[in-house]
């Protein structure tokens, strides 16, 4: 089990840890993306510039 | 819904939004599944606790490579179909393919420095794997490089179907050449050379890796929609603005 990896266990954690750390990553970026993309498109709607499918 | 309603980016970020949700369910539940398979698990008969680092090193590996070839396809979809959402499923790919690859050389760094006594060695399958690591990066740079995404996507679909040369030399390179790398033991001819103790929890983790790949495939792919549509509200902008004899 987990409890006794052996002689080379900080290898084994580092490995878990850094793909833990990078899928982290990944997911942050496309969260704060989103949410910079999102605010970016609400700022130049508010000012009254939109897609011609969006006005109504 | 017909596949080519898809080309539409509205119904596809329509179609996002719905899937988003149960993908996201999906990949926590893979993920919970495979840590504890992966944990139970018994050590290897040579390698002992360090075989554990083959459930993230080897499904790393695939997606890499998996990625890479996705990537082909929808160059194609841009050069030969010009479907519209090709170059953006082509762009908002490339980092997630390239997180993956630097996983697989991380992890296999670290599996490598217990088992063969170094971290790195420029064998056929670390080179091959590292090369196809920078050519995640010249795609990215590509794609940054360029400001029209119409030619951005183009230019890197040229690229990418030149680098696709890689994905066989990366497969077989273990055959063709002596390296240190162990020859496949999964995806080989004659069958699977795993036990099954090992085998079921790397393919349940091999599919929570898949289910997270597809997820932030669509969430980025969502954004680069919304990136073209900000773009395009921009230029509308400084088009009708006074003085630009708009």
């Amino acid at each position: 089990m987990v409890g006794d990896l052996g002689p080379h266990a900080a290898f084994i954690v580092a490995a878990y840890a850094s793909v833990a750390l990078v899928l982290a990553v990944l997911i942050a970026w496309v969260a704060l993306d989103y949410r910079a993309q999102r605010q970016k498109l609400a700022a130049l709607e508010s000012r009254g510039i939109t897609r011609r499918s969006g006005r109504t | 819904m017909p596949l080519i309603d898809l080309a539409n980016p509205t119904r596809f970020l329509a179609l996002a939004a719905r899937l988003m949700p149960w993908l996201i369910g999906a990949t926590v539940l893979a993920f919970a599944a495979g840590l504890y398979l992966a944990a139970g698990a018994p050590d290897d008969y040579q390698q002992g606790a360090t075989a554990k680092i083959m459930f993230i090193h080897v499904p790393a590996a695939w997606l890499a490579m998996g990625c890479w070839a996705l990537m082909s396809v929808t160059a194609l979809g841009t050069l030969v179909w010009r479907h519209p959402l090709a170059d953006v499923a082509a762009k908002a790919a490339a980092p997630v393919g390239a997180a993956f690859t630097f996983l697989c050389l991380v992890t296999g760094s670290l599996w490598g420095r217990p088992m063969w006594g170094t971290y790195w060695v420029w064998d056929a399958r670390l080179t091959s794997v590292f090369v196809l690591f920078l050519m995640y990066l010249g795609v990215i740079a590509l794609w940054r490089t360029v400001e029209d995404p119409a030619r951005a996507g183009r230019a890197a679909a040229i690229l990418t179907l030149v680098g696709a040369i890689n994905l066989p030399i990366i497969k077989f390179s273990v055959d063709w050449w002596n390296t240190l790398h162990q020859p496949a033991s999964v995806l080989r001819l004659g069958g699977t050379a795993i036990h099954p103790t090992l085998l079921y929890p790397l393919l349940v983790m091999a599919l929570a890796y898949a289910l997270f790949f597809l997820t932030l495939h669509l969430a980025a792919m969502r954004n680069e929609i919304l990136r073209r549509r900000v773009r395009s509200l921009m230029l509308m902008q400084a088009q009708s603005a006074p003085g630009s004899g708009a």
